[in-house]
C-alpha cells in the first residue's frame, strides 16, 4: 500500500497561494552573517517599562492564571475607554463597544473576518503593514491596492479613495500612522476622507497602532472621533508599539456593538480570551504609564532627526515621516531596484534593510529603515551606507 | 539645551553634528549651546568609563561614610572641600540618612587605601569617624553594563 501524502493537493488553494514574506531570505542570510548589522526590525527596542512588567509578575503571584471574560477583563476595558477618551477624546462603552484581542494583527484579522464576504472588495492603502491583504484574499475578499505617493506626503488623498469606491466596497483599511513610510494623517486630511464616506455603507478599519508614537506639532488624529464617523469605523489599537510591549501580544479594537459583537463571536471560538497576564499588565500601562510613552517618543523622535539628516545629507532624498519608527529614503538615483539595493548593501557592507516594494509594488525605488535602535547602532549603519554608495560613485553630498 | 546635555551625557564622543541633528538644530547651534553649558559650569567635563578590571590594571575603590561636624557659619561645605582636595579622591556627596559624607576613593591596592584613610582621612579635625567599604566588582556604572552584554534578540519575523 502507497501511503505517501500529497500534502500539496491538500493545503487549501487560498493558503497555498498565500506569498511567503518577501524579506526572509533577507533576515535569513543576515542572521547567519557575522558582524551583521540590522535596521529591520519593526518593534521597539526598549523593555516594556517595569511598573508593566511588576503588575504581570504579581498577577503571576496571585494565580490568576485562569481565562478572562472572552473580550477582556472589563478592568482592562474600562481602562481602554478611559485612555481612548482622554488621547484621542474617543468615547466607546467598556461594555459593547470593546474588544481586548491577541495583538492588533487579531483585531485586524476578525474584523476582516466580521465583514468581509466573498466578492466584498477591500481597499488596502500602501505601502503598508503585509498582513492586510492576505488576511482578505483568506475571507475571499478582493483587495483593492491604492497607492499613496511621496508627492502627497503619502497620505490618501480623497480623490484617489472617490475613484477606487464601487458598489461591492465593503472596507477602508487606513493604516496611519503608517508602517513604512511613517507619514500621518492630520485632521484636516481626514476630514476630506470622512466627507467621501458619509452617506455609504463602507467601513473604515483604521489601524492606529502607531498613534503615540506621533512627532508633529498635533497629536494623533482618530478618523473615529469625526463627526458621522465613529459608526462606521473599528479603531485598531494595542500595546505592542506604545508600551513596548510586542512579546505580552495584547491589542483591542473599538468599534459599533455589533460589530464588536460579531468580533467577539469570531474571538471567543478561536482565541478564547487574549493572555491573563499581559490584561493585568496592560491594566497599570494604561493607568499609569502616560510619561513613559513620552519618554519613549521623545527618544525615537531624537533618532528619526538624526536618520532622516543622515539619509538627506548622503544624496539619498528622504521624505520626513511625522510617526511611527521607520523612515522610508527614495533610492531611484542609484538606479538600482529595492531589492537589489537590499542585497548589494547586506552583501558587500552587512546591513540589513527591508525593500520598499516588500510593502507594496508602490514601494518600488525605496527601503524601510526601522530606527528602533540605539545611537550608536544607528550611526555605524548610516557610516556603511555612505560607504556602500561613496564606493559606487553614488553619493550626492547635500 | 537639556536635550543637548541629555545626549552628551549618555556619550560625550558622539559628533556634534549628530547631537545637533537629534535636537532639531544646525551644529553651529548646538556648538554656541555646549559653549555656554561649558563656560556657565553646567558642563563639568567629559570623562571615559574604563573598566579597568577588563584592562588588567590594578585598581581597588572604596567607598567611605563619614561622620563629621558641621560648622555653625559653613555647615558641611568646609570639611567636604577639604575631604574633596585630596587626589584619591574621585567624588564627594553630602547625604541625607544615616551618615554626612560619602567619599568615593581610588588606589592601587587595598593598603593604599587603607593608609589614606588612616593616615590621611581620619585624622582631620572635623571627621568624627569613618566606614570604609571597599568595591568588589562593578556590574554598572553612569548608566553602562559593565558585566553582561545585552544581545538583541529581536527577530524581523514579520513586517
Amino acid at each position: 500500500m502507497n501511503n505517501t501524502i500529497d500534502y500539496d493537493k491538500l493545503i487549501s488553494p487560498r493558503a497555498a497561494a498565500m506569498r511567503p514574506s518577501g524579506i526572509r531570505k533577507f533576515f535569513d542570510l543576515a542572521a547567519e552573517m557575522p558582524d551583521c548589522i540590522s535596521l529591520g526590525v519593526g518593534e521597539p527596542d526598549f523593555k516594556t517599562p517595569w511598573a508593566i512588567r511588576d503588575a504581570g509578575i504579581r498577577s503571576l503571584e496571585r494565580g490568576k492564571t485562569k481565562y478572562t471574560a472572552n473580550a477582556g477583563m472589563i478592568e482592562l476595558r474600562e481602562e481602554i475607554c478611559k485612555y481612548m477618551k482622554r488621547r484621542f477624546d474617543l468615547e466607546y462603552n467598556d461594555r459593547s463597544e470593546v474588544l481586548v484581542t491577541v495583538g492588533g494583527s487579531e483585531a485586524i484579522d476578525i474584523c476582516v473576518r466580521s465583514l468581509v464576504q466573498p466578492g466584498d472588495e477591500v481597499i488596502i492603502v500602501e505601502p503598508c503593514f503585509v498582513c492586510y491583504e492576505p488576511i482578505t484574499v483568506l475571507t475571499g475578499g478582493v483587495p483593492v491596492h491604492l497607492t499613496t505617493r511621496e508627492e502627497d506626503d503619502f497620505r490618501l488623498t480623497a480623490d484617489e479613495l472617490r475613484a477606487a469606491i464601487t458598489p461591492k466596497t465593503k472596507l477602508l483599511v487606513l493604516p496611519f500612522p503608517n508602517n513604512p513610510t511613517g507619514a500621518v494623517m492630520e485632521k484636516e486630511h481626514l476630514e476630506e476622507i470622512a466627507e467621501v464616506l458619509r452617506g455609504t455603507d463602507i467601513m473604515v478599519l483604521s489601524d492606529e497602532i502607531y498613534a503615540e508614537l506621533n512627532y508633529g506639532k498635533n497629536r494623533h488624529v482618530s478618523i473615529a472621533s469625526l463627526p458621522g464617523m465613529q459608526e462606521r469605523t473599528i479603531v485598531v489599537n494595542g500595546f505592542s508599539k506604545a508600551y513596548a510591549m510586542t512579546g505580552w501580544r495584547l491589542g483591542y479594537a473599538c468599534g459599533p456593538a455589533p460589530i464588536i459583537k460579531a468580533m467577539t463571536k469570531i474571538h471567543q471560538s478561536c482565541i478564547m480570551s487574549a493572555p491573563t497576564t499581559s490584561q493585568y499588565a496592560a491594566v497599570v500601562a494604561m493607568r499609569e504609564c502616560d510619561a513613559e510613552i513620552e519618554k519613549m517618543r521623545l527618544e525615537y523622535n531624537q533618532r528619526r532627526r538624526l536618520v532622516v539628516k543622515g539619509f538627506n545629507d548622503m544624496g539619498l532624498h528622504c521624505f520626513e515621516p511625522k510617526g511611527a519608527f521607520y523612515v522610508f529614503p527614495c533610492i531611484k538615483t542609484t538606479g538600482m531596484s529595492s531589492q537589489e539595493f537590499c542585497q548589494e548593501l547586506l552583501m558587500n557592507k552587512k546591513v540589513a534593510v527591508v525593500p520598499g516594494d516588500a510593502f507594496g509594488e508602490c514601494g518600488e525605488g525605496y527601503i524601510r529603515i526601522s530606527y528602533a535602535y540605539s545611537v550608536e547602532h544607528l550611526t555605524t549603519a548610516l557610516k556603511r551606507i555612505r560607504e556602500f554608495l561613496a564606493e559606487r560613485g553614488l553619493m550626492q553630498e547635500n | 539645551m537639556e536635550q543637548l546635555l541629555k545626549i552628551l551625557e549618555k556619550n560625550a564622543r558622539i559628533p556634534l553634528e549628530d547631537a545637533a541633528a537629534m535636537i532639531g538644530k544646525t551644529t553651529q547651534e548646538a556648538a554656541a549651546m555646549l559653549d555656554q553649558a561649558q563656560s556657565e559650569g553646567i558642563v563639568r567635563g567629559f570623562r571615559t568609563l574604563v573598566d579597568w578590571e577588563k584592562a588588567n590594571v590594578a585598581c581597588v575603590e572604596a567607598v567611605i561614610e563619614l561622620h563629621v561636624s558641621p560648622k555653625k557659619d559653613r555647615g558641611f561645605d568646609e570639611i567636604a572641600s577639604a575631604v574633596a582636595a585630596f587626589d584619591e579622591v574621585e567624588s564627594v556627596l553630602l547625604m541625607s540618612g544615616g551618615y554626612d559624607l560619602q567619599v568615593i576613593v581610588q588606589g592601587k591596592n587595598f593598603q593604599e587605601i587603607a593608609l589614606f584613610v588612616a593616615k590621611r582621612l581620619s585624622p582631620l579635625d572635623d571627621v568624627l569617624s569613618t566606614a570604609t567599604h571597599f568595591v568588589l566588582r562593578t556590574y554598572k556604572r553612569d548608566g553602562v553594563m559593565y558585566q553582561d552584554e545585552e544581545v538583541d534578540e529581536r527577530e524581523c519575523t514579520v513586517l
